[in-house]
């Protein structure tokens, strides 16, 4: 595989400031900031309710922020629905895939986006792009040819990333990409996510499994109760500093780096999102 | 190549994902046991018979093919055929139109009987099972009131329908043009893809192996057309049928479309995620079964060179659903194939004649047709939960 070079820059691709978002009477989201840059990855950790579902939603366009600003490349962007979202090369895989058992790799990928030649589906084109998307991503699979049905939870994953990468997004978000995997394929999933890193994407990464979060991101962004709660660096996080972030255990107006502008109002105790325990299993990996 | 083939092989048989492998082989035994029961089952005479029959009930099968890949269901095809051969009736004999008219005004009727089961599915989001079942009961009313107080038509025999249905066979060297000519024409298509792959490095077919293809299947359709015509040929109905099979096949095979058709048969959710607008693929396909229901109405009453109350009803609308899963599309969306229609109308055909010629009555055939169709779908369901076993992998 031939290196790509990295394109990482200071410039950050993505800025989101002050995101506002509620739900009736809940306030899932309250001044939230995120930041990402291109080839970066940018986990994005806290407890349940905490946020992290809708502050990605908002990015993917499913749920329209309520306030907030939105700049791509340092120019200001609506998003307000998943067209929106693609058009402006921001691709999700949802935690659930959304993959066609019926069909194999080749057509999973192409869903929609098919190649045609005056009419026809152009398979050779397909399952030659195919490949090469999987040998960039270093990703084993059997054979393009086998309906979905018959992978294994990481080749699913690895499908559904591929197909994410179909329209050259800028940015890749993956929500819960290891949740129901194995050690093994947990691991070819962290690969996967450090190529799209190589080549230039930047991801957001969505995670319960602070051992993965720890393993492959660049910067953590903690959310607790809709709101901001620390931004650390691969370097200074550990998994008891990560943890005391996202219990509550401290409270973190002290985010590293550049301290994102928060807007000054200060509701008090009024966020009425209650974290609940974890129900995840995060299978063979300590908390 | 070769060796993925048998991995290929070797990976289908341990899912019991076998394609057409069971149907075919339930032919043969059809075929043998038949053949032992009574010499006269394989005759040229029977076989061209065979032919005929399959070709009106194929045709309403493969709309139900089509429905059934999307995951829905049609109840209410032999009422839209009924109809349609009544509107053909009507409009052809007592209202004098040409036969073009009529021809048109029969199927696109079907067609409008479609688009409104898929409007009322998708914008109302009503199941297809009770909407086709009301249709079902509606249109063979609106069949009844188009036949109005007569109850039967005929159609005049020296009309073009009826001679098409009934003497319309192809000359013997038309049909072994057309056997070399779909031979080789499968072989180029083969050839150029295998050569396509290989220049892009693709894992293609041997050509000796296509050739080989070809040439089987080229020598089948030869053989086949030689048996037919030593008695009265092949039926130009019969060509009509497998024309529509393989022309819906490459739709479905080739084009976007089809593809979108496996996909919302696949997951609804993952189609709609990925663009493809599920409405309008729900609505066409179908506009495309009642309309290929409506076709296969006409090859009815030309046959018999009459439309009467009875067209389309009784057992057509369950023989055609029956016909499409034991062909092998399955129940559950997304599987199956055009050729499904073709397999399971000849298997249910050849029940029926077989039976027919050993003198055992309708009831021996509902019997038998029923115990087939439960092994059908049995071999689908086991089929659905292998492939569900070793999907885990």
């Amino acid at each position: 595989m031939p290196p790509v070079p990295s394109r990482r820059s200071g410039d950050h691709l993505l800025t989101m400031r002050g995101i506002e978002k509620r739900f009736g009477a809940v306030r899932a989201l309250s001044g939230v900031d995120f930041r990402v840059r291109e080839g970066e990855v940018v986990a994005l950790v806290g407890d349940n309710g905490a946020g992290k579902s809708t502050l990605v939603k908002v990015l993917a366009g499913v749920h329209p922020a309520d306030g907030g600003a939105i700049e791509l490349d340092g120019e200001r962007v609506q998003i307000s629905t998943p067209a929106d979202a693609q058009d402006l090369g921001i691709a999700t895989v949802f935690q659930d895939l959304a993959l066609c058992e019926n069909l194999d790799v080749v057509a999973n990928l192409w869903l929609g986006r098919e190649v045609t030649v005056q009419g026809r589906l152009d398979e050779v084109e397909m399952e030659e792009r195919t490949w090469g998307l999987l040998r960039e991503l270093a990703a084993k699979l059997p054979s393009v040819r086998v309906p979905v049905a018959s992978l294994s939870g990481g080749q699913r994953q690895t499908v559904a990333i591929a197909r994410s990468l179909i329209g050259e997004p800028r940015i890749v978000i993956l929500d819960e990409p290891t949740a129901a995997l194995g050690v093994a394929q947990t691991a070819e999933v962290l690969n996967l996510i450090e190529r799209l890193r190589d080549r230039g994407h930047g991801v957001v990464l969505i995670s319960h499994n602070l051992a993965d979060v720890l393993a492959v991101a660049d910067r953590i962004v903690v959310l607790r109760l809709g709101r901001n709660n620390g931004e650390y660096t691969a370097e200074e996080a550990t998994s008891e500093v990560l943890i005391a972030a996202i219990t509550g255990a401290v409270d973190n107006s002290r985010p590293t780096g550049p301290p994102p502008p928060r807007p000054p109002q200060d509701d008090g105790p009024t966020a009425p999102v209650i974290p609940l325990p974890s129900r995840r299993r995060d299978p063979g990996r300590p908390r | 190549m070769s060796d993925a083939g048998g991995a290929r092989l070797a990976d289908r048989l341990r899912s019991a994902d076998l394609g057409r492998l069971p149907v075919v082989a339930g032919l043969i035994v059809i075929a043998i046991v038949f053949q032992a029961l009574n010499p006269v089952f394989l005759s040229s005479r029977n076989l061209v018979d065979l032919t005929m029959q399959c070709a009106a009930l194929g045709t309403i099968a493969l709309g139900i093919v089509l429905v059934l890949l999307i995951g829905q269901i049609d109840l209410s095809v032999g009422s839209v055929a009924g109809l349609a051969a009544a509107i053909l009736a009507v409009g052809y004999v007592q209202r004098g139109w040409p036969v073009a008219l009529a021809l048109a005004a029969a199927v696109g009727a079907g067609a409008l009987v479609g688009v409104l089961y898929g409007v009322l599915c998708t914008r109302l989001g009503l199941p297809s099972f009770v909407v086709t079942l009301a249709g079902l009961l509606g249109f063979l009313g609106a069949q009844l009131w188009v036949l109005g107080d007569a109850g039967s038509i005929n159609l005049p025999f020296d009309s073009a329908i009826v001679q098409f249905a009934q003497h319309g066979y192809l000359p013997a060297w038309t049909s072994y043009a057309l056997s070399v000519a779909a031979a080789v024409a499968y072989t180029a298509v083969l050839a150029l893809r295998a050569r396509r792959r290989a220049a892009a490095n693709l894992d293609s077919e041997r050509m000796p192996l296509i050739v080989l293809r070809g040439i089987l299947l080229g020598a089948g359709l030869l053989g086949f057309s030689w048996y037919l015509h030593r008695s009265r040929g092949v039926g130009v109905m019969f060509v009509l049928f497998v024309v529509l099979v393989v022309v819906a096949h490459l739709a479905l095979t080739r084009t976007r479309w089809g593809r979108a058709v496996y996909a919302v048969g696949g997951s609804v959710e993952a189609a709609r995620r990925a663009g493809i607008h599920v409405d309008r693929v729900i609505i066409s396909v179908f506009a495309l079964c009642s309309a290929l229901a409506a076709t296969g109405g006409i090859l009815f009453a030309a046959r018999l060179a009459a439309a009467n109350q009875s067209t389309g009803a009784g057992d057509v609308n369950l023989n055609a659903i029956a016909a499409a899963v034991i062909g092998g599309a399955s129940l559950f969306g997304g599987r199956g194939s055009a050729f499904a229609a073709l397999l399971g109308v000849v298997v249910i055909q050849a029940i029926s004649s077989g039976l027919t010629l050993l003198n055992l009555s309708a009831a021996v055939q509902f019997m038998v047709t029923g115990v087939v169709l439960v092994l059908a779908v049995a071999a689908d369901a086991v089929s659905r939960r292998s492939r569900a076993a070793t999907g885990r992998g």
